[in-house]
């Protein structure tokens, strides 16, 4: 069948020779050039290749291209007709329905299918149509309200006024792309000529291996224009996070420690790349017995996994302040427990993806990441060239949560397209994303908690195992943050917590949305409910009795200066706490005569978080310049991956300027154009980049009106090539033609702003001043629990979040939104396995049906280092969200489900553990 | 590589008569099988051969092609038989799934997981396999046959899934229990099938149970012990663990073999009270 294969795509006749089982998303994307139309797993299970089919919504992944014969196909790009956007789309952008936006073309072609079929849907009927499309950003509810919204057709918002940027419901600045299809993400931006470079992987956890010679491999496939082996790698071939730890290879030299280890790269034409099975490789592997699992890496005798680290204890983290026994001894009441969970994956829709060429003697990545400076640094490093040699060019970021932060493929494309001197593109399959990217770190936490009679808290006892798997990646991270939280949100004078980072045969574990708090939250919320209910209190009246206040100390000695907004979330929560309690109390009661199957519980999970590294510089620099023509450009190192940092930030440098907001333009995240605005993750480019960008338009502001020879008060409108300057009664002009054009990006003005939040080392007991300022949250959580399968059923979340100053409610909400829905998924269903769950339906994440209504509630405690008062959110929207679960669980049943997640099957064990002990 | 795509049921047995071909449905089951690298292969797509495709209804019982999807059995105008049937269309997977993946891809790819199964073998399903030497067919209990395994020569191809009419009124039921809410593999399911006499007692149950073995099983001991009795709050009262006790449920990552086992003895007294208050 060479035979052209002609079908309609978005109203136009098309003819593609295509080999007729090529994926349909393969024709769209690569023969037809349509990039709106996005892959994320080839195998049905995230959507995000949704088109229609004749009207009907299909996944073009499964659908070969002889199957497009004689069809109607309409993707996203064909939904703006005449390059208007449709209502469907406006209503997206006026929810904040998309944030990363990678599943964004597959929501909007599902929801479309049912629109046109049912034009006022009712919600189950919206979910019903969306169940088949994964997003792991929104938490879904932003979308199915923009569906159900879309018949409205409403106006646009006109945009703020000057100097009212900061606070407003602005939509995000970045939306329009991520609606239409043109949003270049990783595997959008690789010019037609790439060579493709596939990596072949270790399917053992543990062994040896020697690679044979590839010539009869290369005589086989003339298309194959090189493999690549740690051989090649011209610099270093060792990276890692920490600047004294660079011990994970770029490709394996000899030896692999994880299954999913890069152990060398195929080089070629897309067909042959793909066609070449890795068992066609001459590699002779020699499995070892593998290490998985903390308490194996840790028995007496076991292999050392790195040589230089015999007891494969990577770190150990502390924080001790007073006589813990002691004060345990004479509590009045104690609680202890112990909790386990399990890897996560972070499943974002967009697998890693990217291109590299050779410009000269310089390189150039185009590709996902969440901090370019420290990915140009660290390629550098592996390339042997100076950091000046390498640009990294920030493709849009189809979702991080922390697993962008390390580096993947960018090395290896990096090394291929120095050596070849030709563009080398590369993206993940799904299963290779899952099992080689790192994860969140399975727990094994434990811990004693003592109150006196009175309900204070006067000790914590806590330990931790933290599984890192093979390479260092973000662990030492986790293990230094997790003691300094330990305690959860809470005053308490004496405490002692360790964290250790063990390594194991299993993939590395590194930053995810919380660097380890959210296992430790699972211990701290489990044993606050328990001591509440020995002490006879009410779990939410405790923990607000106990909630840490400004003046109070923390565990590293630290003393609250401002904005510790625990006791006002709790206190916004106590209505709906008392509220829910009762209805559950009442379902329960009347429950009591028929479906004793259903049982009703709340629970209620509180949190902190220190905003930016641990005790550790972590700086950011924005510039805000104007060129000769009026035009104000934010330059901006931060990258944005769906959390909305490029908004926020155009608004505070806007607000700070005095300039309307819609009056910036922006340059993102390009190392040779911004500077380095530090990492997205620990929560930090609100509060970090957000004052950097404060500071660099109060700097420009400043150099404006002293130009214009006006008072601080002035008022700055930009009139064409003219600033024109307003101070009281007195207008004067400035004329940017007039000024040489001379600064870095044309401009003929510059601000420049640099903040570093104010820290102080941790001492051997892990006293000090870790932290700058803190976010706080309590979430509570509405549940029905079947009894008999042990599934859980949520009806409701109340989040009350202290975010300092809520820079833009939406994208705060949606956040929270967000982090609520990952949250469930660590409670409830997600379990990485290697090996086993290398895929999304074996990986369960949730689905839209599985996230309940949420009502946000922002606690605005200023916080005066922040820019207008702001903290951060990133992370702390999931911490408290597995802990108030759990603890509805605990009210509904008197279950105590120890491991995570809570599969139907341990929930009903859970629940048999407790027959014969007290039911609630 | 061929990939041929006929019209015609005559010309797809010929193809697979002269030679093994990979054969191609809604492709639901064939692509995500397919993910990275993998060496070429013959294909024969059955889905432009329109005479499998649809629901027909005669004096005996229905007949559905093996190509219809789960969209158009959701929609079927189809009697209470076939509630379980169309209950289950709606489970698989989310709607891009059910638009394009049919019912006779379910049964042939034969995952002990698949939706389709359970109803099928409730509601006596036979299934109608052909080749080039001609027809022949089979109860569906027969034709799966394991864990992704079937009855079906590499000759053949399974054209069509007949229902018989029952004797007496009847209604079917489904239940499917998951981690999560949609896409989700079935961690235990039943489906059931009541017939009711003039008395509303039971004259015929039928009664599958899936994901609890290497292939979906009937349950002849409950079966039997419903035959005759009324048709009331009673009647998930019969349904006893022993009746189970040929499931073999397995330990995997979605729930223990033990789990499974009490999950389905709850599942099928929810199906059998849901059946009886119908
Ligand atoms: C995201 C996702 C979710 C899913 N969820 C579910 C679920 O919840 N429950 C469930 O049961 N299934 C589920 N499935 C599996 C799948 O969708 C169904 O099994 C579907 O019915 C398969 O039909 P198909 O036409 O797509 O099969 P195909 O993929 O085309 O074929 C499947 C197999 O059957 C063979 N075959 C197909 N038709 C014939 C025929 N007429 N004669 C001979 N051989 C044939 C093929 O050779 C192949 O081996 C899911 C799949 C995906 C991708
Ligand atoms: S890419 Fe098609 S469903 Fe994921
Ligand atoms: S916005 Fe849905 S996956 Fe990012």
């Amino acid at each position: 069948m060479s035979a052209p294969i002609r079908f309609r795509l978005n109203g136009t006749e098309v003819a593609v020779t295509a080999p007729p089982n090529r994926r349909l998303t393969d024709v769209l994307r690569l023969d037809l050039g349509l990039t709106g139309t996005k892959v994320g797993c080839e195998a049905g299970d995230c959507g995000a290749c949704t088109v229609l089919v004749d009207g009907a919504q299909a996944c073009a992944c499964m659908i070969p291209a002889a199957q497009a014969e004689g069809t109607q196909i309409v993707t996203v790009e064909g939904l703006a007709a005449k390059g208007e956007m449709s209502a469907l789309q406006r209503a997206f952008a006026r929810h904040g329905a998309a944030q990363c936006g990678i599943c964004t073309p597959g929501m909007l072609m599902a929801a479309s299918d049912l629109l046109r079929r049912n034009s006022r849907p009712t919600e189950d009927e919206a979910m019903d149509a969306l169940g088949g499309v994964l997003c792991r950003c929104t938490g879904y509810r932003k979308i199915v309200e923009a569906v159900l919204d879309a018949a409205a057709n409403r106006p646009e918002a006109s945009p703020p006024p000057s100097g009212e940027a900061v606070g407003a419901r602005l939509q995000r600045v970045d939306g329009l792309p991520k609606l239409d299809g043109t949003e270049r993400y990783g595997d959008d931006v690789a010019p037609a000529d790439a060579l493709w470079l596939r990596a072949v992987r270790s399917p053992h956890a543990r062994a040896i291996f020697t690679l044979g010679d590839t010539k009869a491999l290369r005589a086989k496939y003339p298309g194959l224009a090189r493999v690549f082996t740690a051989r090649d790698v011209p610099g270093n071939n060792g990276f890692g996070i920490y600047p004294t730890i660079k011990d994970q290879p770029v490709l394996a030299d000899g030896q692999v420690r994880y299954r999913g280890e890069a152990v060398c790269a195929l080089v070629g034409d897309r067909a042959t790349i793909e066609r070449i099975r890795d068992d066609e490789l001459p590699i002779a592997w020699q499995p070892l017995a593998p290490l998985m699992g903390c308490p194996a890496a840790k028995a007496q005798g076991a292999s050392a996994i790195h040589a230089h680290l015999p007891d494969n204890v990577l770190i150990t983290g502390r924080v001790v302040r007073g006589d813990v026994e002691a004060a345990l001894a004479q509590a009045a009441v104690t609680a202890e427990g112990a909790w386990e969970t399990s890897f996560v994956e972070h499943a974002y829709i967009e697998p890693e993806a990217g291109y590299a060429r050779r410009v000269g003697d310089r390189l150039e990545v185009h590709a996902c990441t969440q901090q370019p400076f420290a990915h140009r640094d660290e390629i550098a490093q592996v390339m042997g060239l100076p950091p000046e040699r390498v640009r990294f060019i920030a493709s849009a970021v189809g979702g991080g949560f922390g697993g962008k932060l390390d580096l993947s493929l960018h090395p290896l494309i990096a090394m291929a397209a120095w050596h070849l001197d030709r563009p080398v593109r590369c993206v993940y399959t799904r299963p290779e994303s899952m099992a080689s990217t790192t994860k969140r770190h399975p727990a094994a936490v434990r811990g004693r908690w003592g109150a006196d009679k009175e309900g204070n808290l006067v000790a914590i006892d806590f330990d931790g195992d933290f599984n890192t798997g093979a390479y260092a990646s973000w662990g030492p991270t986790v293990a230094t943050r997790v003691p300094v939280h330990a305690s959860g949100p809470y005053k308490v004078g004496t405490a002692r917590a360790f964290a250790r980072a063990i390594h194991t045969n299993e993939p590395p574990a590194g930053a995810f949305r919380g660097f380890g708090v959210p296992q430790a939250a699972v211990l701290h919320e489990g044993l606050m409910d328990e001591l509440a209910d020995k002490l006879g209190m009410d779990r939410l009246e405790f923990r607000w009795k106990n909630a840490i206040r400004v003046g109070d100390a923390t565990a590293t000695g630290q003393v609250m200066e401002h904005s510790a907004g625990l006791a006002a979330c709790l206190e916004a929560l106590r209505p709906h706490w008392k509220r829910l309690r009762a209805e559950a109390t009442e379902h329960n009661r009347r429950a009591g005569n028929g479906h004793a199957s259903i049982r009703r519980g709340v629970g209620i999970g509180c949190m902190w978080y220190g905003i930016g590294n641990t005790a550790l510089s972590n700086p950011s620099t924005m510039r805000l310049g104007i060129a000769a023509d009026g035009r104000v450009t934010l330059y901006n190192g931060a990258v944005d991956i769906g959390q909305g940092s490029t908004t926020v930030l155009q608004q505070i440098a806007a607000d700070a300027l005095g300039v309307p907001v819609d009056c910036i333009a922006q340059i993102v995240a390009d190392t040779a154009r911004t500077e380095d605005a530090g990492k997205t993750s620990a929560s930090r480019q609100t509060f970090v980049s957000g004052k950097a960008a404060e500071l660099a338009g109060l700097d420009l502001r400043e150099k404006v009106l002293r130009l214009a020879n006006a008072g601080p008060k002035a008022r700055i409108a930009i009139d064409g090539r003219r600033l024109r300057v307003k101070d009281g009664e007195a207008e004067r002009t400035v004329d940017l033609s007039a000024l040489k054009p001379d600064l870095p990006g044309g401009d003929v003005l510059t601000g420049r702003g640099r903040f570093d939040p104010p820290t102080k080392p941790l001492d051997a007991d892990g006293q000090g001043v870790p932290y700058a300022t803190y976010g706080f949250a309590a979430q509570l959580c509405d549940i029905d629990v079947d009894v008999e399968l042990g599934t859980v059923k949520l009806r409701r979340f109340v989040a009350a979040h202290d975010v300092g100053r809520a820079i833009n409610p939406p994208l705060v909400e949606g956040q929270i939104h967000g982090g609520i829905a990952q949250g469930i998924g660590l409670a409830l269903m997600e379990e990485y396995i290697p090996g086993r769950t290398e895929n999304l339906h074996d990986y369960l994440i949730p689905t839209v049906g599985d996230v309940p209504p949420i009502d946000v509630i922002l606690i605005e405690d200023r916080e005066p280092l922040g820019p207008f008062g702001a903290k951060g959110i990133g992370e702390p929207a999931l911490v408290p969200t597995a802990p108030a679960i759990l603890g509805a669980i605990r009210d509904a049943t008197g279950a105590v489900v120890r491991k995570l997640p809570a599969l139907p099957h341990r929930v009903r064990a859970a629940i048999k553990a407790t027959q014969g002990g007290t039911q609630p | 590589m061929a990939y041929l795509r006929p019209h015609s049921i005559e010309e797809a047995v010929g193809a697979l008569a002269a030679r093994p071909l990979i054969v191609l449905a809604g492709g639901t089951d064939h692509f995500p099988a397919r993910v990275g690298p993998r060496a070429e292969e013959d294909i024969l797509d059955i889905s432009a051969i329109a005479e499998m495709r649809g629901i027909a209804e005669d004096d005996r019982g229905w007949r559905i092609g093996a190509l219809t999807t789960w969209t158009t059995v959701a929609q079927a105008d189809l009697p209470p038989l076939f509630d379980g049937l169309k209950l289950a269309a709606r489970e698989v997977g989310g709607a891009q799934i059910q638009n394009r993946g049919t019912v006779g891809g379910n049964l042939c790819n034969a995952s002990p997981a698949a939706d389709g199964i359970p109803p099928l073998l409730s509601l006596d399903a036979q299934v109608e396999l052909v080749s080039a030497a001609g027809p022949r067919r089979m109860p569906l209990a027969d034709f799966v046959q394991g864990n992704r395994r079937t009855a079906r020569r590499g000759d053949e191809l399974l054209r069509a899934i007949y229902v018989p009419r029952p004797g007496h009124l009847a209604r079917g039921d489904f239940l499917k229990l998951g981690a999560r809410r949609y896409l989700v593999i079935s961690i235990a399911m039943a489906a059931g099938v009541i017939e009711r006499t003039g008395e509303n007692t039971v004259a015929a149950a039928r009664i599958a149970v899936g994901a609890c073995s290497a292939s979906a099983q009937r349950l002849p001991a409950l079966e039997h012990a419903m035959l005759g009795t009324p048709i009331d709050k009673s009647l998930a009262m019969r349904v006893t663990p022993a009746q189970l006790d040929a499931l073999a449920p397995i330990d995997d990552i979605r729930g223990s073999g033990a789990y499974r086992r009490e999950a389905a003895l709850t599942l099928v007294r929810r199906l059998v009270g849901r059946l009886a208050a119908a």
